[in-house]
């Protein structure tokens, strides 16, 4: 089994605006897709660029899966259009897609339904409308991807389960090409509320990762979808690499609901797994996107796992969070998070986290404050970690290197 | 109170229902089937209910299996509604 997994394509759709060049260079430049406490899209209009029909056939995290996809299979050069083919059997190719809560808000609107008009009501939509796969199955129809398929439900280490997962599937042969990726669309008062009451999101509307004042972290949505590709059968048709994947592994804390295991000890397993199997030592990794919440737990459970997984080198590596610019993407987080590590090792900078002003004397290693950075390889190539930790103490941690 | 089923009525309703559920608008008149308008079981569910809610016709998934064109569906809910 030595078969490895390259990336050929990005898409996103995030608070910073459509697409994935558009996510690196505004995050790279500083700039926050955060406002008014919340990371809304508010740059996708789902009729620019689905039909009536397709649009109100999907949810909001759907909608925004499919343009990702669009964009990341444009990119990889796969036949997105009626006349052209895909360059494996369709029966070869793979979709994985995670969200951490599915269609809530289609969920919401055909509840009201119901206790306004009935049962009867009701519409036929709602169900294939709020599934977990719906994502999944949407992209799959529409390019008519028909190898294993499904959605991951593991809050907000789905993105990153979906592509581990889809990983796996080429790496055992199972599959030649993956689309795989995370989406969310939860912004409705009923999400809001409950996360404002377990005392996760940030009352004071603001998204400051490692910041001594951070007080939890600001919601999002968003999609990120990458294209996965055997390794000698993308360089077979001339596709252009932009990555590869390295490395992955998952772990649980089973120890609580909700909040991290504050040790960090399968946070920091699942990281010291992941970097292993990609074949290297910690001195190696070259950047750390962090999952960097913005929350009191994790951003000191990470650094604890950071510092048990890496030793000494971890106070060498440069970290910096996507959260810190586009909030906190749930489900679609490891996804965009993963389109933002693999384009800051294509472009060799990265991003600050913006917003980290006052240190937290406990949270001592490199976060990058202030300014994008370049970033120097170690070795032959950049590498990097992208960490992922949901609710559930659910660890997912992909390893990548720049092409 | 629904409104009575006649035949320019429901017509109009189901027309209406099928542009709301993404049917072409241009593409529809009671000669088009529903394949044409890429109109699904889904969507023929919703204009049921619509037609439920407007004339007080109930129409069953059975009902409408086989019928192939708009015009036939619309012939069925009158004839149900006299």
């Amino acid at each position: 089994m030595n078969r490895r997994v390259v990336i050929t394509g990005v898409g996103a759709v995030s608070p910073l605006g459509i697409g994935a060049d558009t996510l690196i260079d505004r995050w790279t430049a500083g700039e926050s897709g955060i406002s008014g406490g919340l990371g809304a899209c508010r740059e996708f209009e789902p009729l620019e660029h689905l039909t009536k029909k397709e649009a109100r056939r999907s949810d909001r995290f759907t909608q925004m899966a499919v343009v990702s996809a669009d964009e990341a299979l444009e990119l990889s050069g796969f036949g997105t259009g009626e006349d052209e083919e895909l360059p494996y059997p369709s029966e070869r190719i793979g979709c994985i897609i995670g969200t951490g809560i599915g269609g809530i808000g289609s969920l919401q609107e055909q509840d009201a339904v119901l206790r306004e008009r009935g049962p009867k009501a009701v519409s036929p939509l709602a169900v294939p409308l709020m599934m977990g796969n719906a994502a999944s199955a949407a992209v799959a129809m529409r390019f008519g991807l028909k190898g294993e398929t499904y959605g991951v439900m593991s809050a907000c280490a789905a993105g990153a389960h979906a592509i581990g997962s889809a990983t796996r599937l080429i790496e055992s042969g199972r599959a030649d090409a993956a689309v795989a990726g995370g989406a969310e669309s939860a912004m409705i008062g009923i999400a809001l509320a409950a996360f404002a009451s377990m005392g996760a999101t940030s009352p004071t509307g603001i998204s400051r990762p490692f910041d001594a004042r951070r007080d939890g972290f600001v919601m999002g949505e968003g999609a990120g979808i990458l294209v996965l590709e055997e390794a000698e059968a993308a360089e077979a048709r001339g596709a252009e690499v932009i990555g590869e994947i390295t490395g992955y592994a998952a772990t649980c804390d089973a120890s609580h609901l909700t909040a991290p295991d504050p040790a960090g000890t399968q946070s920091a397993r699942a990281i010291s797994t992941a970097i292993e199997e990609a074949g290297l030592e910690p001195g190696d990794l070259d950047y750390i996107n962090a999952h960097g919440t913005s929350t009191t737990l994790n951003d000191s459970s990470e650094t604890r796992a950071l510092k048990v997984a890496l030793g000494s080198d971890a106070y060498g590596i440069p970290i910096s969070s996507t959260k810190s610019v586009i909030g906190h993407l749930m489900g679609a987080g490891g996804a965009v998070e993963a389109v933002a590590t693999i384009l800051t090792l294509k472009q060799g900078i990265a991003p600050p986290t913006v917003g980290l002003e006052e240190p937290d004397e406990e949270l001592d290693l490199d976060y990058i404050p202030g300014e994008a950075r370049p970033l120097t390889a170690k070795n032959e190539r950049l590498t990097a970690i992208s960490n992922s930790f949901g609710f559930g103490g659910h660890n997912a941690v992909l390893c990548f290197r720049g092409a | 109170m629904t409104a009575k089923a006649e035949p320019e009525a429901v017509e109009k309703v189901i027309f209406d229902g099928l542009a709301e559920v993404g049917a072409e608008p241009s593409d529809i008149n009671r000669e088009a089937t529903f394949e044409a308008l890429d109109v699904d079981s889904l969507d023929l569910v919703e204009i049921a209910q619509i037609v439920e809610d407007e004339f007080g016709v109930e129409l069953a998934g059975e009902d409408v299996q086989d019928l192939k064109t708009v015009g036939e569906v619309v012939d069925l809910v009158v004839s149900k509604g006299s």
